[in-house]
């Protein structure tokens, strides 16, 4: 941690709003991926538990999409990669969108 | 193909690696659909050919445009659903990796099937033991996931179609593929459970 300088300098107003509008992960439902192996991926890439590890590819199997992820948009960038890597079907987007 | 004796892969005694024991046949399957998913990657060149290796070697750029072949569209989707310049950056970054690390995978698969006792022919009476730390076990999942998602491609499979498979005559070839894509359902099934 730092301490703070004196003096700030004052931010665009531009880079406030992009700063401030996180992106998503979204997992798309698909008809050959395994419920199981879909909570699998969300456990152990994302480190998340069983329970909302569930809950999400409950989502994605009703609801035919769920996000998964937010964060900045190189975040959301390796997270889409890496579900490219297991085989589920990812995109990402600004979270207002 | 998986009968009900075939308990598919299972943790093992000591609980720390995922075992199965395949036929020979089975073995040689999975050999297979690896093999032919090693030379997919590998076919439409995920980079543009040069006559000069340097300038090969030298171009870091990939490709921007989505796979013609829908198994390779499948496998690599676009990342940004309504910006098209975005998804080809990303494309350009991404496909050249992703297409290595899935052959690579594939590559490994065939190399446990053979180091677990397959010989270059299936014979009757001999099995394949495959044992998987967790690292393999991912990397076994990985690959079942991209050979079932050719086949499903390929056959296209569709949610909830059970029934129509089901009613092809039993010499149909499709329905003989989609007895395979079951099948590594299966193992995909019990590889996941034994791994969780």
């Amino acid at each position: 941690m730092s301490t703070s300088p004196v003096e700030l300098d004052q931010p665009e107003v531009d880079e406030l709003v992009a700063t401030a509008t996180p992106w998503v992960t979204i997992v798309w439902n698909d008809p050959v991926n395994l419920m199981s192996y879909v909570t699998f991926v969300f456990t152990s890439y994302f480190g998340y538990t069983k329970n909302k590890a569930e809950k999400l590819m409950l989502e994605v199997h009703h609801d035919g999409r769920s996000v998964v992820s937010t964060g900045s948009r190189e975040e959301m960038e390796r997270d889409v990669q890496a579900m490219h890597e297991y085989g589920l079907w990812a995109t990402l987007q600004k979270a207002d969108q | 193909m998986s009968g009900s004796l075939d308990p598919g892969f299972q943790r093992n005694r000591r609980g720390s690696t995922c075992v199965a024991t395949f036929s020979s046949y089975e073995a040689d399957l999975l050999r297979s659909l690896a093999g032919q998913l090693i030379e997919l990657l590998r076919n439409e060149a995920a980079v543009p050919s040069h006559q000069d290796p340097l300038e090969a070697m030298l171009d870091f750029s990939g490709p921007t445009q989505e796979p013609d072949d829908p198994v390779l569209a499948r496998l690599f989707p676009s990342a940004y659903t309504d910006d098209e310049e975005a998804a080809g950056d990303f494309r350009r970054y991404t496909e050249s990796g992703l297409r290595d690390g899935k052959a690579a995978a594939a590559g490994r698969l065939i190399d446990a099937l053979e180091d677990g006792g397959l010989g270059d022919e299936p014979e009757q009476g001999v099995f394949v033991d495959v044992e998987l730390d967790q690292p393999s076990a991912i990397s076994w999942m990985r690959t079942l996931t991209d050979m079932r998602l050719a086949i499903a491609t390929r056959l296209e499979v569709e949610e909830g179609d059970d029934a129509y498979w089901a009613s092809l005559p039993d010499d149909d070839p499709r329905g003989r593929v989609h007895d395979i894509y079951q099948w590594l359902g299966f193992l995909q099934e019990t590889l996941v459970e034994a791994a969780s």
